[in-house]
Formats: structure tokens, C-alpha cells, sequence
């Protein structure tokens, strides 16, 4: 167990890689109760969130969920977010865990003089991931639902094995999946009944590896406060729209987001990327793919550096090889 | 966990057998999970207890491996190269890592059974 966000996480429970894998090939299940919830209501509830993010909230229909960014006025991000839409006035954000008091502080400022009413749900809901290709089929049986009709990003109230949940046909490792809103009372009931279907346990490590793969980004590693979002591959989630960082984001960000792959040698966050002998930039994210079989990472560099094919990163003093690649890494 | 009577341990998890062989405990490379890469170090070098001169890797993380004792250092884990999961099958044995003529054990190494209260 590991202290993330005020919480005590599980970093694997057979191991990571049995655990990347289960997700890759089966089904796994992740505790992410830590994700902060916060629900939005009000008649102003849409042009609320319309101005405090960057994608098109508009284009948001009731039952389904979107990703999102919180920008901030110099355009970096203040968080990326999901957003379900419950109805024409009443929308749920999930935010991560270790902003949850930041982003709170943003939305509470930005909502003043709107008739929008903020509520912090984190506390109410246990929130629990079931990825993987058999996902829905290992789900089906237990619900009240037909999970075929229910495209991804779908967002919607059913009853699994007869408790109320709403679940999201979301989630964050690039594999089909489900994302479970339960009570938190009735959180740890679920997950023993979800591990009763033979779903694997997955904690924090699998978790990390399967997004990297999968090429989403992660806040603290690949955005932050003062990092331009558009660096990243995400640059879709900007809408043409009057919103908060607006004027801070249109600027041509310095750096941008690569891929990279490496031949052994696994290569972490903050290790220098260099061409030519020359550093320009450094590793974001850097893991040994389980599903590749050969260390990946994510890296920030010079614009103007960043699209050539071959790259070195410098690992304890020496410099070890690496080839770009676009991202993801790993498509379903 | 295995931690067998006849080796000795540092605190920083490395074992030490009186052959001078240099592996990590069953308690670290569970610890560790899954290993990945090991980096050795070059056969000749001289180092001092205490000292950082491998490295083994995880999917999840990066860790130093620290000379239980000085020495020199005189055969390393080739199959490592190859096969770093040994590290986690065989942690006292497939897995080892270096071999090392020594000339001075560090001074805080742990017996089996206080190395097992420090780590239970």
C-alpha cells in the first residue's frame, strides 16, 4: 500500500504484470474510489461548465460522459476531468484524487454569480473499474440492463447484483470496461461480489501501465499548472469556445508529447531526452511494457526537436538508444 | 518469505553468502515485483560496503543495488541479462547477482533472523 491523494492505495496484489495482463486479455477490476466527484446542478449548469472547460459541453447529451479539461487562465491545466451529463440541468465531474481540493477552490470561484449549485460528492461514491475485454460479458448476467445497446461513453442507472449503481462504459486502460458509481457503504460488498466472477484484482502499478500504453496522459506527469495541455496528443479536447484559458492555450505551445520506444533498458520520469548529444527534453512517463515486451515512455521536448526518428535518452550517465513512435503505444 | 539461516543481510535488502556471491532477499524482490532489467556491474571493479553499483528494475521502479561488503568484484548473473525475472523465481539462486572477492564486510550486516524481525 502506498499514501496517493490522502489515500492508502494498492500499489498490485499478485503483481503488476499478471495484472497488466488479466486486464489485456480477461478482465480486472480496480478499487478508484479515490477519484473526487463533484455534482453540478442549476439552470446556469451548462454554461457553468461550458466556461470553465475546454471541450464542447453542448455537444453532451443526458447518458453520456465526456473527457474533459479544467483550464486555467494562463492555459495550463488546473485538471483533465470526465463529465456525465444526467440530465438537461444536472451533470457529475470525476476529478483525480490529489486535486480534488484545487479543483473545488476553481469551480467554487468560477461559479460565482451563476445559478449553479456545487456539490462535493466525493465522500458518497466508491467508484470501482472493471476493464477488459470480457468485461461485459462477465457483467451481463448480474444486471438489469442490455450492456449492447450501451456504446462507450455511455452513462447510465442500473441495478448489479441488485444494488443501485450508475455505470459508465469508460475507463482508463485503453481497454472495454465499465466504471461502477456505488454507494461507498456498498463498495466493498461489490468488489468481493465482482471477484467472485473471476475478475483479477488490479491496483495502482497495472493501472499505470495499462494507460501508458495506451498513451493516455496522467496529471502531474504529462500536464500541469504551468505545462501547455496542447504539447500533449489530446489537442482535441480544445474547442473553438469562449472558456477560461482561451486565451493562454491559442499561443503555440514550446514543447509537445512524444512516444518512445527503447530496445531493454527502462527509462522513468525526468530522465534527460537527448538528439544529437543535445538535451531536449525529458521523460514523462516511463515504464517496461508488459504487452510490447520492451520499455516505452512518453516525453516532452522542443518543439522543434520533436519530430525526428531517433532519439537517445540518458539513463545513469549513459545514453541508451530510443526510436519514436506515434501513440498509443497499444490499441485495442 | 525465505530467508535462509546461513547468509547475512544488509538493511538496504542485499544478501551476502560466504562465498562472497551478492543477491537480493526473497522480502525485496517480492517487494519489487516484477523485475525487468538488472544492470550489472563490470568484473574488476573495486568498491566499498555501502556503495551503489547495480541497479534492478521493476515495470514500476528503478532500485540500487549496494555492496554488502568491499571488494572486488569477480563474477556477475550473465543469465540476468536475459532472464531478469530470475531475480524473482530464484532469489537465492538462479537470481543472484555478483560475485565478490571480499576484503571487508560492511558493518551493519543482519543475521537471518534479526534481518526477518527488521523486515516482518
Amino acid at each position: 500500500m502506498v499514501p496517493f491523494g490522502g489515500w492508502d492505495m494498492p500499489v498490485q496484489y499478485a503483481g503488476v504484470k499478471a495484472e497488466h495482463d488479466a486486464v489485456r486479455t480477461r478482465a480486472g477490476v480496480f478499487d478508484v474510489s479515490h477519484m473526487g466527484e463533484f455534482r453540478v446542478q442549476g439552470p446556469d449548469a451548462e454554461a457553468f461548465l461550458q466556461r470553465v472547460t475546454t471541450n464542447d459541453i453542448g455537444k453532451l447529451k443526458p447518458g453520456r460522459a465526456q473527457y474533459n479539461w479544467l483550464p486555467n487562465e494562463a492555459g495550463g491545466l488546473v485538471d483533465d476531468i470526465y463529465v456525465y451529463r444526467v440530465g438537461a440541468e444536472e451533470f457529475l465531474l470525476v476529478v483525480n484524487a490529489s486535486n480534488v481540493a484545487k479543483d473545488w477552490a476553481h469551480l467554487q470561484a468560477h461559479a460565482a454569480g451563476s445559478d449553479v449549485q456545487l456539490t462535493d460528492e466525493s465522500g458518497r461514491w466508491g467508484l470501482l473499474a472493471v476493464q477488459g475485454p470480457e468485461a461485459a460479458a462477465l457483467l451481463q448476467p448480474h444486471l438489469d440492463v442490455d450492456l449492447g445497446a450501451k456504446k462507450k461513453n455511455a452513462y447510465f442507472p442500473a441495478r448489479l447484483f441488485g444494488q443501485d449503481v450508475w455505470l459508465a462504459r469508460t475507463g482508463y486502460t485503453g481497454e472495454d470496461g465499465f466504471e461502477v458509481f456505488v454507494d461507498a457503504e456498498g463498495a466493498e460488498a461489490l468488489w468481493e461480489k465482482l471477484l467472485t466472477l473471476g475478475l483479477t484484482p488490479a491496483g495502482l502499478g497495472a493501472r499505470d501501465t495499462l494507460r501508458l500504453e495506451a498513451g493516455f496522459p496522467l496529471y502531474g506527469h504529462e500536464f500541469a499548472e504551468d505545462l501547455h495541455p496542447l504539447a500533449s496528443t489530446y489537442t482535441w479536447v480544445v474547442k473553438d469556445k469562449e472558456h477560461v484559458g482561451r486565451a493562454g492555450i491559442q499561443a503555440q505551445p514550446p514543447v509537445k508529447l512524444i512516444g518512445l520506444a527503447l530496445e531493454r533498458v527502462p527509462v522513468r520520469e525526468g530522465y534527460p531526452v537527448l538528439l544529437n548529444g543535445q538535451p531536449v527534453g525529458h521523460v514523462t512517463s516511463g515504464t517496461s511494457s508488459p504487452t510490447l515486451g520492451h520499455p516505452i515512455a512518453m516525453a516532452l521536448v522542443q518543439a522543434d526537436a520533436a519530430h525526428e526518428g531517433a532519439y537517445e535518452v540518458e539513463v545513469r550517465g549513459k545514453a541508451q538508444p530510443a526510436r519514436r513512435v506515434e501513440l498509443p503505444f497499444y490499441k485495442r | 518469505m525465505q530467508t535462509p539461516n546461513e547468509l547475512k543481510y544488509a538493511a538496504s535488502h542485499e544478501w551476502l553468502a560466504s562465498d562472497g556471491t551478492v543477491g537480493i532477499s526473497d522480502f525485496a524482490q517480492d517487494q519489487l515485483g516484477d523485475v525487468v532489467y538488472v544492470e550489472l556491474p563490470e568484473v574488476g571493479r573495486v568498491v566499498t560496503a555501502g556503495e551503489s553499483i547495480a541497479v534492478v528494475e521493476s515495470v514500476k521502479t528503478a532500485s540500487d543495488i549496494y555492496a554488502p561488503a568491499s571488494g572486488t568484484i569477480v563474477a556477475v548473473n550473465e543469465q540476468l541479462s536475459g532472464n531478469p525475472e530470475l531475480v524473482n523465481s530464484g532469489p537465492y539462486g538462479d537470481g543472484w547477482l555478483f560475485k565478490l572477492d571480499v576484503t571487508e564486510e560492511g558493518g551493519d550486516l543482519m543475521d537471518a533472523e534479526a534481518y526477518t524481525a527488521a523486515n516482518g
